[in-house]
């Protein structure tokens, strides 16, 4: 399914994270909200944030698995 | 470089507020591209927006220009500010405001108007 294989991607980049959470958005599979709270965000500004985020979910982002993405980042400190 | 990839560049460097986006302001497509929107006529913007939809080579290449994968893509004096959720977040705690007097001045808002750039054909509406 499309949100373990979101999640397990996320997993691996930020493997330390307190919080991480994919949810799909509209029952449809295509449509997520990603939520990450990571030490990898500590000190970057959002749009570094989001920019992990995207490279961690590239291809699914490249292959069409993910229709919409929403993106929430917090950092640990 | 292809021909829209140097408009849409030219729209990003020349722009003072370029909005990438699913539709066009007056017909919002897709509810993160209006989301963007409101966040920019709340903090009282001018935007050039560009409806990414006619042509599929126009995301690709914005996307190739900018590294970001997503629509939409809100660019303020030719830098990045981000998709959705991030100007949606820094509209809510008034950085949104604070970006755009830092980057066009505190009158950035004067006289400010919505308009549509067509990167397929060269002509601002």
């Amino acid at each position: 399914m499309a949100v373990d294989r979101l999640e397990s991607l996320l997993r691996d980049a930020f493997p330390n994270a307190p919080e991480l959470r994919v949810e799909d958005r509209t029952g449809g599979g295509d449509h997520f909200q990603v939520t990450v709270s990571s030490p990898r965000f500590d000190g970057l500004a959002l749009l570094e944030q989001h920019r992990l985020v995207n490279d961690a979910l590239a291809e699914p982002l490249r292959d069409g698995t993910i229709h919409e993405l929403r993106i929430k980042t917090k950092g640990t400190t | 470089m292809s021909e829209i990839s140097e408009r849409i560049k030219d729209v990003i460097e020349n722009e003072p507020v370029a909005l990438f986006m699913k539709g066009t302001p007056q017909f919002v497509m897709c509810g993160n591209s209006g989301r963007v929107l409101e966040a920019l006529r709340a903090a009282g913007a001018p935007v050039a927006a560009v409806d990414i939809l006619p042509d599929p080579s126009i995301r690709q290449e914005l996307s190739e220009l900018s590294g970001w994968p997503t629509i939409p893509q809100l660019f303020v004096k030719g830098e990045l500010v981000g998709g959705a959720d991030i100007t949606q977040e820094l509209a809510e705690t008034g950085e949104l405001r604070k970006i755009l007097e830092n980057k066009l001045g505190t009158d950035y808002g004067d006289g400010a108007e919505e308009r549509v750039v067509d990167v397929l054909s060269g002509t601002r509406a």
